[in-house]
């Protein structure tokens, strides 16, 4: 892998990755969506680690542990994301990002 | 061998990225979450293709295990919105698109226009030097699971700890958000009360079955 592939182009896709969930988290009305923009976002970091640590600190695990902990915030996020979407749904009957707007003035 | 491992990544990039972009396009949000699990397993295999073997299989089973079925419930969970006719996208999406292209050309235009030898001289600088030596682990040019858990248990104990209890945190905090009073709890018709309904009255949205299925619709009828 790092004699076949340059660092660069690694980094190239994990920032498509990032563009295109930066795209989903800000265009989709379903609050699913949102979190599933989101989600590809955190994959693209991850991807973005992982590349560094191979290619510059392969003897060293800090890159992995950082991975891993990225991998258990995003669990959690996504946990309490979706139940906030069920919340939600049950009092407005919508998920709509765009139709829950109490806070609006 | 090399080209081998160039036809992969590239094979997996395209994975990646096509099916990251179904994720955003596609109008059934189902069809969505089954996108987003095909990214993550292609996320994993090049992970593998990285040599980070335990981060692959963790990947596979929070990532493309946990989370997808986690969004899959949720799809499941919230009726009304998941169907074709359902306007997904905001009306302005395009300033999105516009951000999204903005980022990416932001981050490629230095890739493109720094000269690549600095950054070469590096990576062949780390490959070739000595690993340090672990302390219980075989010696090996890349970390592997031994590296992760000596690092676990020694250096980084503390975000160890601080990450369990985010993991208890947010267990708590999803069930009291998303629990619910019974005696509150909205009357949702089985499938076959819904045939029932659905033969014996002509109905035309869900809406009516609920209210059939209420006690004042059951009085009523």
């Amino acid at each position: 892998m790092v004699n076949a592939v340059p660092l660069s182009w690694v980094l190239i896709v994990a920032a498509g990755l990032f563009s295109i969930g930066l795209f989903g988290a800000l265009s989709r009305r379903n609050t699913v969506g949102i979190l599933m923009g989101v989600e590809l976002m955190l994959n693209a970091v991850n991807i973005n680690l992982l590349a560094f640590w191979r290619y510059l600190q392969p003897a060293d695990a800090t890159g992995l542990v950082f991975a891993l902990i990225v991998i258990t915030v995003a669990a959690a996020e996504a946990a309490v994301g979706l139940a906030m979407v069920i919340a939600i749904y049950r009092t407005r009957l919508t998920i709509n990002a765009d139709e829950v707007d109490t806070l609006k003035g | 061998m090399n080209t081998l491992i160039m036809v992969i990544f590239f094979a997996l990039a395209a994975l990646i990225l096509i099916s990251a972009v179904m994720v955003v396009t596609v109008k059934n949000i189902i069809h969505a979450a089954l996108w987003l699990t095909a990214s993550f397993l292609g996320a994993a295999a090049l992970y593998l293709l990285m040599e980070a073997e335990f981060l692959a299989v963790v990947q596979v089973l929070i990532y493309a295990g946990a989370i997808s079925i986690l969004i899959l419930f949720a799809i499941m969970l919230t009726r009304h919105v998941t169907g074709e006719g359902v306007r997904q996208l905001y009306e302005r999406w395009w300033v999105a698109l516009v951000v999204a292209i903005l980022l990416f050309g932001a981050v490629l235009v230095p890739n493109l226009l720094s000269e690549q030898a600095n950054w070469d001289s590096q990576v062949a600088a780390a490959q070739t030097a000595p690993a340090p030596p672990a302390a219980e682990c075989p010696p090996a040019t890349v970390a592997g699971s031994c590296e992760i858990g000596v690092a676990f248990m020694r250096d980084y104990l503390l975000p160890f700890e601080v990450a369990s209890v985010l993991l208890l945190v947010a267990l708590v905090g999803a069930i009291v958000i998303a629990h619910e009073e019974r005696a509150r709890r909205r009357r949702v018709p089985t499938l076959a009360e819904e045939v029932a309904l659905k033969r014996s009255i002509p109905v035309e949205r869900d809406e009516d079955i609920e209210a059939a299925l209420s006690p004042a619709g059951r009085e009523g009828t």
